[in-house]
Formats: C-alpha cells, sequence, structure tokens
C-alpha cells in the first residue's frame, strides 16, 4: 500500500470521525460548511482548473438550485421531488448559462457569466411574487432519509460527508477519463483540438453541465444547513468567494478547492467573529494570492517542497509553472 | 401620452449617465481587453466623494463633481500603474485584481459612509422644469443629457482628430502592432485608465441627484456597463452610446412595465446580440 493510499485513508477516517471526537456542534457545523462549500468549489473548479473557462455567475447556479428547492418544497411538494426538480431545473438552467457563456471564451466568458449571475441575482431580488424578494424563502423542516432525521448537527453533517465523497470521487474518475484528458486538451490547446477531431464546443458544454449539478447539489446542502435562502446567497460576492476557494487552493487539482474551501470558510467564521469587515479582508486576500501566489496554495507548496527535496539532491529545481493563464 | 415623454427623458437620462460610465469601461476592454470590474466602485467613489465635498466641505455642485473626477481619475491611475502593470500580459489575473479591488471599495464606503444612502439635493440652478410643448421636463435630467452629449463629442473629437486618440485607436485595433511602429502602448494604459476612471467619478457625482448615492450602487450600475459594452462592441465610442441609449430605454420601460422582472427584458438583448453578432454591433472583434 502506498503512502497516498494510507493518507487518502486516514483523512476519510478523520473526517468520518469528526463529529465525535470535535464534539461541540459549533464546531461540526462549521465542518458541514466547509463540505458543502466544497462541493460548489469542485464543481467551479471542473471549468475554471481543468477547462480554464472562469466563471463569475456560478452563485447563480447554486441559488437556482437552493430557490427551485424552497419554491417547490413551499408548494408542498415532497422532499425527494423538491431535490430531483431543483437538480433537473438547474441543469435546464445551466444549459441556457452555458449556451449563452460559451459565445466566447477567456475574458468574454467571465464577462457573460457576470452578467447573467447577476440577472439571476436581480430575478431572485425583484421577482417578489415568486421569490419573496430580499426575505428570502424559508424551509420549515430538513429531510429524513430511511427515517433519520437530520435535524441534529451531527447528521447533517454525515449526509453532507457522504455526499462530499460521493462528489469527489465522481470528480476525481471524471479528472482521470479520457473526457476529462480532452477538457484539459481543450483549455491548453483548443485549435489542434478542433484540428483533431473534438468538438471543442461540446466538450465544453457539457463540463459546464457537470459544473452546474455539482454547485446545485451544494446549493441543495446549503438550502438544508440553513433551512432557508435569500438573494445574499447568489451576489457577485458569493460567486468571487467561490472562485478564490479555487484558485487560493490551486485551479486545476482535485486538493485544492477543498482546501481553499477549508481555508475561506475558517476565515470568514474566525474572521467575523473578531471583525466586521470580512468583505475588506476577502478582496484583500484576493489581490494579495492572484499577485504573489497566482498557482495557489497547494501546487504552490507541492513546487516548494518538491524544489526543496531536488535541492537536497544537487540537482536543478524546474521552473516554476503559472497556472492563471489565458487558454 | 405624457407618461410615455417621461419615460423616455428618463431613458435619455440614464443612457447619458450610462455613457459616461460605459465609455470609460468600452475603451479599457478595447486598450487592455479586461472588463474593468472596479468600474461600478469608481462610479460609487465618485458619487461619494462629491457628495462629501458638496454637502460637507460645501463646495458648489460642479466644482465638487469634477473634483471628484480629478480624485477618481488618480486613484483609477494608481490602480493601474502599480497593481495591473505588475500582471501585465495576464489579463485573467487582472481582471481578478479589479474584482479584489471592487470587494474592498465597497467594503470601506461601508465604513467611511455607513449604509444609510446620501440624497444629493439638485443643484439650485437646475431645480424647476422647463415647458416644452406644454410638457414639464426635469430641467436637470435635460442638463445631464446636455453635458452627455457635450462630452460624447468632445471624446469623438479626441479620438479622431488627435494625435493621441489616433494613438489609441492603433492601440484597440492591434496592440502589438502599435507597440512595433512605436507607440508607448503601457503609457496609453494608463492615460485610458485615467480617463475612464474620471469619467465614471463624474457621472457617479452628476447622477447623484437622481440615483441617490448608497452602498450596493457599484454592483447595481457595473452589469449595466457590461451590458452595454456587450450590445455595443468594445472599444467604440458609437458603441456605447446606441447601447447606453438602449439600456436606458429597457430599463425605465422595463421597470414601468414589468416592475418585477426589469432585470430580465434587460438581459434579453445581450442574448440577442450574444446569438447573432458575438462582437456586439460596433465592434471589431468578440470579446
Amino acid at each position: 500500500m502506498s503512502v497516498h493510499k494510507i493518507a487518502i485513508g486516514l483523512g476519510i477516517l478523520c473526517l468520518a470521525t469528526l463529529p465525535w471526537w470535535v464534539g461541540n456542534s459549533y464546531y461540526i457545523n462549521i465542518s458541514s460548511q466547509i463540505l458543502l462549500y466544497a462541493i460548489f468549489a469542485l464543481g467551479v473548479n471542473i471549468l475554471a482548473g481543468y477547462g480554464g473557462l472562469v466563471s463569475l455567475g456560478h452563485a447563480g447556479l447554486f441559488g437556482l438550485s437552493a430557490y427551485a428547492a424552497a419554491i417547490l418544497l413551499d408548494h408542498g411538494a415532497g422532499h425527494l421531488a423538491a431535490i430531483l426538480g431543483a437538480l433537473a431545473i438547474t441543469l435546464a438552467g445551466t444549459a441556457v448559462f452555458a449556451g449563452l457563456s460559451l459565445r466566447a471564451t477567456g475574458i468574454g466568458f467571465v464577462m457573460i457569466t457576470l452578467a447573467v449571475g447577476q440577472v439571476l441575482w436581480g430575478l431572485a431580488y425583484r421577482w417578489l411574487s415568486v421569490t419573496n424578494g430580499d426575505n428570502g424563502v424559508n424551509v420549515a423542516s430538513r429531510p429524513a432519509p430511511f427515517g433519520i432525521g437530520l435535524d441534529d448537527a451531527t447528521p447533517f453533517y454525515v449526509t453532507t460527508l457522504i455526499v462530499f465523497l460521493l462528489t469527489l470521487v465522481a470528480v476525481a474518475i471524471f479528472v482521470r477519463s479520457p473526457f476529462g484528458a480532452s477538457l484539459a486538451g481543450t483549455r491548453d490547446q483548443p485549435r489542434r483540438m478542433e484540428a483533431l477531431g473534438y468538438h471543442v464546443w461540446l466538450i465544453r458544454f457539457y463540463a459546464c453541465l457537470f459544473s452546474g449539478l455539482l454547485s446545485g447539489i451544494a446549493g441543495l446542502l446549503f438550502l438544508y444547513y440553513n433551512e432557508f435562502i435569500s438573494p445574499q446567497a447568489i451576489t457577485l460576492t458569493a460567486s468571487a468567494e467561490v472562485l478564490l476557494m479555487v484558485i487560493s487552493g490551486g485551479a486545476g487539482t482535485l486538493l485544492g478547492p477543498i482546501v481553499g474551501a477549508g481555508l475561506l470558510v475558517v476565515m470568514k467564521n474566525v474572521a467575523s467573529a473578531y471583525i466586521e469587515r470580512w468583505n475588506f479582508v476577502l478582496g484583500a486576500i484576493f489581490v494579495a494570492i492572484v499577485i504573489l501566489m497566482p498557482d495557489g496554495l497547494v501546487p504552490g507548496t507541492v513546487r516548494l517542497t518538491r524544489r526543496a527535496l531536488q535541492a537536497m539532491r544537487g540537482s536543478r529545481p524546474d521552473a516554476a509553472q503559472p497556472r492563471l493563464e489565458e487558454p | 401620452m405624457s407618461l410615455w415623454i417621461v419615460l423616455t427623458v428618463n431613458s435619455v437620462t440614464l443612457g447619458g449617465l450610462l455613457f459616461l460610465l460605459s465609455t470609460g469601461f468600452s475603451l479599457i476592454f478595447g486598450l487592455m481587453r479586461i472588463p474593468n470590474l472596479t468600474h461600478g466602485s469608481l462610479f460609487m467613489l465618485g458619487g461619494y466623494f462629491g457628495a462629501s465635498l458638496f454637502i460637507w466641505a460645501g463646495l458648489n455642485f460642479w466644482v465638487a463633481a469634477l473634483a471628484a473626477a480629478l480624485l477618481i481619475a488618480a486613484f483609477g491611475g494608481l490602480i493601474e500603474r502599480f497593481l495591473l502593470r505588475r500582471l501585465a500580459g495576464n489579463e485573467l489575473a487582472q481582471v481578478l485584481v479589479t474584482l479584489g479591488i471592487s470587494l474592498m471599495v465597497a467594503d470601506l464606503c461601508l465604513v467611511v459612509w455607513t449604509g444609510d444612502p446620501i440624497s444629493v439635493a439638485t443643484p439650485s440652478l437646475f431645480t424647476g422644469f422647463a415647458h416644452i410643448f406644454g410638457v414639464a421636463f426635469p430641467l436637470y435630467r435635460l442638463v445631464i443629457i446636455a453635458i452627455a452629449a457635450v462630452i460624447a463629442i468632445a471624446l469623438w473629437m479626441l479620438l479622431d482628430r488627435t494625435r493621441l486618440g489616433a494613438m489609441i485607436r492603433a492601440g484597440v485595433d492591434d496592440r502589438d502592432m502599435a507597440r512595433v511602429v512605436g507607440i508607448h502602448v503601457s503609457k496609453l494604459f494608463t492615460i485610458v485608465f485615467c480617463l475612464g476612471a474620471g469619467l465614471a467619478g463624474f457621472a457617479g457625482m452628476i447622477g447623484s441627484p437622481i440615483l441617490t448615492v448608497y452602498p450596493g450602487i457599484d454592483s447595481d450600475m457595473l452589469p449595466l456597463a457590461l451590458v452595454v459594452v456587450i450590445l455595443g462592441g468594445t472599444g467604440s465610442l458609437l458603441g456605447s452610446l446606441v447601447g447606453s441609449l438602449v439600456v436606458g430605454a429597457l430599463y425605465n420601460f422595463g421597470q414601468a412595465m414589468f416592475p418585477e422582472l426589469a432585470y430580465f427584458v434587460l438581459f434579453l438583448p445581450m442574448v440577442i446580440i450574444l446569438a447573432l453578432r458575438p462582437q456586439g454591433l460596433f465592434g471589431r472583434h468578440a470579446p
């Protein structure tokens, strides 16, 4: 058994037993938040990291799913129906989102996703008769799968963890699959991919759908976690936050977005306990990370370790590879 | 009938403000290839600075507006020189830095000017109404339209008739070739960024008697500027003008007729343009 597998096993063991050694429900809830944001960040990373398509509108898809479920529940649908309905609506919404945004790549994609995201925010904020505007929509209860109530922190955490692990496995398979490789191909060499006979647009479109689905799942967990959804969850700041999770951890890596999600959720909770100015801190970290560590914490650390090891062996370290380049 | 006229005047007024905001945005985009996500913040800062100078320092309204424009232009120049320049050639990183700055500015404004909206009095000379064909038009709105028209003509003269304008156009058309023929493109970046920022700040102040200044006006205005540029095409003065008027009209008529779906109405022409002509109405290349 390799070191790698032991590390993964230990990591899962730690996560699975976390409620019992942490004890305090406040920290268990923070862990649930980290995991649900990690799912969201993994979804955004599919596009930003592997597809080279940076979206500033993904909070819109996250919110679309949460709103769809909340409104369906409000109209008397059962939990299962609401969840499935919300995911179907999110996929349909993502298809439209992708159809518009994929008219462009690079900076154009950033711009269109931002505009579409703001439209979704505007709908949530202004379409009072459906979304209840700024007051948001409440959800009466959390679901009880197989008769296990999720009202307490621990069962909710375990459910989130299961969904998270399933997502992680799905993303890991996706990344290693031929399709994942072709997506990375469209990021690095779109023209050559086209010349090789790949349908670049369609590959990106499917990647968008997968990314939207993961964002939708995270949105549902967010809805049930808070038992409430408001336009606050769809703002540009929310899209920027999740993008920062991806970039700070390391776009295009499996572990990066998870580390980034942990970092940001912890900082947000710690920071809000001591200072009021979370958005300022967020903006400052954004600027600092982009300027000082553009390839993110995980690749940055890996690179530094590798360089240190090579220095010990006496060979020359290989050149740093910046990640934040336009495809 | 008069409702339609009022709506039309309001549309053109908002169109004028949007033109001042988005023409700089569009030029920066055309030249530097980045959507400057601080542009909404610059508009908001212009409003706050101007309002402070006007209300608390007791300056004349127009002096306050000009001072705000200069301050914001200087602020824009600082952002360009000290942050964006460090990331030259990496457009995505530049966009993300502008996003980070906009978050910081929004939060700082909340600290300094609190969450309450600040209403700015209309300059006393223009508080009345102009009666044209028996319909009363608020004078100040007409003044804004006139100012926007004058600035549009001045910008056109600058871009079309001066050496600097020719250099900017060359930079927009082909940045690398402009460099090859000896144009100092990075100096142009700073000039255009200052100009765009100053116009946005000025628009923020002269718009304040109508819109008031409030936290969140930055993220209200930024998407409008984005839509204008997507509609009109990047780096084109005419595109910004037409786009602003269209967006101004859609916003006002949309608010009046479908108040709940105003954002959606705004977004429809953008969808059509993206589908049929991704480079925008007057743009030369797709974003």
